[in-house]
């Protein structure tokens, strides 16, 4: 028996949260579907200093606050991975597994997942030294030397978490200089227990039963070393998860799914939010917007669609 | 209600090792999102298999020596044991479908 709801929301972000709390405060019934951890992206960042009014909070600390928040309203959640998503007229149907939940309208907020080096060794040792994850993870390598890799924010961000524990920290950035922001870059260069390892990639990762080290090569020279370390920490960049929308509905190179301002993508009463649409900034406040921006809309379209 | 029970690193061998049931370990630390989502489905497992097997958790803030004992490099950890020999471990938020597998797999 299919579920009927007004609004199903694909993602338990910031984004998909914001437009829960608007959905669920315009009375419309809401449901929000998670395959994974309530937060997304954000429960795994250990603190969040620039989302307005809030001066340092630990993602999950955020994202459980924006779902007691949304719940208290009336959103449902629903812990099911959506697999795909059809047109049944004048409805969508999101379909997981083993059920079908009909909806007027969808928000699309399935964000992204960061991406893999796809270097030998990095999936045989994942958890065994190769994490995505330094807060997780960070505690398990006490004064022993680690790596990092990747030159944003998230990078430099995790790397100054690990020095907490780690008695030397390495970055090792494909370029010779930082994307993360200045603030962080400033911290970064003054932590005595972080190294730059500058214009270099990882082409292997090293280990019998956990990580022995990383085997590297500068790009600019050619040269290849090897660097021994306890953990490497991966943080090279997120692509959109839309790989179970592939073809429904138009994306950039990508895998962004294209939207206008008010978030609608080409399909009708089909809406994206978030990292998952194109130009996005990335985000959790702007995220957060977006979640807003497309739960105003999708009232807007059920109100003219489905008058009752 | 059979919640899952704290065992620090002095309790680990009367808890687990010595345990007359199979006995799953959730390691986790309070500043660990994925481990605060991987708790509650803990709890109702712990429910579901109430007196066939044991359900402990170790923080690994406070009790780091048992975690380094067993390797590991991640949170959440879930490692199952049997008859003090560690059978099985999920490393990693899974889905609740997984760690029950995992669990079945010692009961057989």
């Amino acid at each position: 028996m299919p579920q009927q709801y007004d609004i199903v929301i694909v993602g338990g972000g910031p984004a998909g949260l914001a437009a829960g709390l608007y959905a669920a405060r315009g009375r419309r019934r809401t449901v929000l579907l998670e395959r994974g951890v309530i937060g997304g992206q954000i429960a795994l960042t250990a603190s969040i200093e620039n989302y307005p009014g809030i001066e340092n909070i630990s993602g999950f600390d955020l994202a459980q606050a924006m779902l007691r928040q949304a719940e208290s309203y009336g959103l449902e959640v629903h812990y099911v991975e959506a697999k795909a998503l059809e047109r049944r007229e004048p409805l969508w149907v999101v379909r997981t597994d083993d059920q079908e939940y009909l909806a007027r309208a969808v928000i699309i907020a399935t964000g992204a997942e960061y991406n893999r080096l796809g270097v030998p060794g990095e999936e045989e040792l994942t958890g065994r030294g190769v994490s995505y994850c330094a807060t997780c993870d960070a505690a398990f390598f006490p004064d022993q030397e680690v790596a990092v890799v990747g030159g944003g924010d998230a990078a430099i961000d995790e790397g100054l978490f690990t020095t907490r524990y780690a008695a030397k920290v390495y970055v090792i950035h494909r370029r010779d200089k930082l994307r993360a922001s200045r603030i962080l870059q400033e911290r970064a260069f003054a932590n005595p227990k972080m190294s730059f390892i500058w214009n270099t990639v990882v082409t292997e990762i090293v280990g019998q039963e956990s990580v022995e080290g990383v085997r590297l090569r500068n790009v600019v020279t050619g040269q290849e070393s090897f660097l021994p370390v306890k953990a490497v920490f991966i943080f090279i960049g997120h692509r959109p998860a839309t790989g179970w929308l592939q073809g429904l509905l138009p994306m950039d190179n990508g895998g962004h799914i294209v939207v206008n301002a008010w978030m609608e993508t080409a399909l009708p009463g089909v809406f994206a939010a978030g990292d998952v649409r194109q130009h996005a900034a990335r985000q959790v406040a702007t995220s957060v917007g977006d979640g807003v921006t497309a739960a105003i809309a999708a009232e807007r379209y059920i109100s003219e669609h489905f008058p009752d | 209600m059979a919640k899952p029970l704290d065992v620090s690193d002095a309790q680990f061998e009367a808890e687990v090792l010595k345990s007359p049931l199979p006995v799953l370990v959730d390691f986790w630390a309070p500043w660990c999102g994925p481990c605060r989502m991987v708790a509650p489905i803990v709890e109702e497992l712990a429910e579901e298999y109430h007196g066939r097997v044991k359900f402990v958790k170790v923080n690994t803030d406070e009790n780091l020596d048992t975690a380094m004992r067993y390797g590991i490099r991640s949170i959440p950890t879930l490692l199952l044991f049997k008859d003090g020999q560690l059978v099985g471990s999920v490393i990693g938020f899974r889905p609740k479908s997984e760690l029950k597998k995992l669990i079945e797999k010692a009961l057989h």
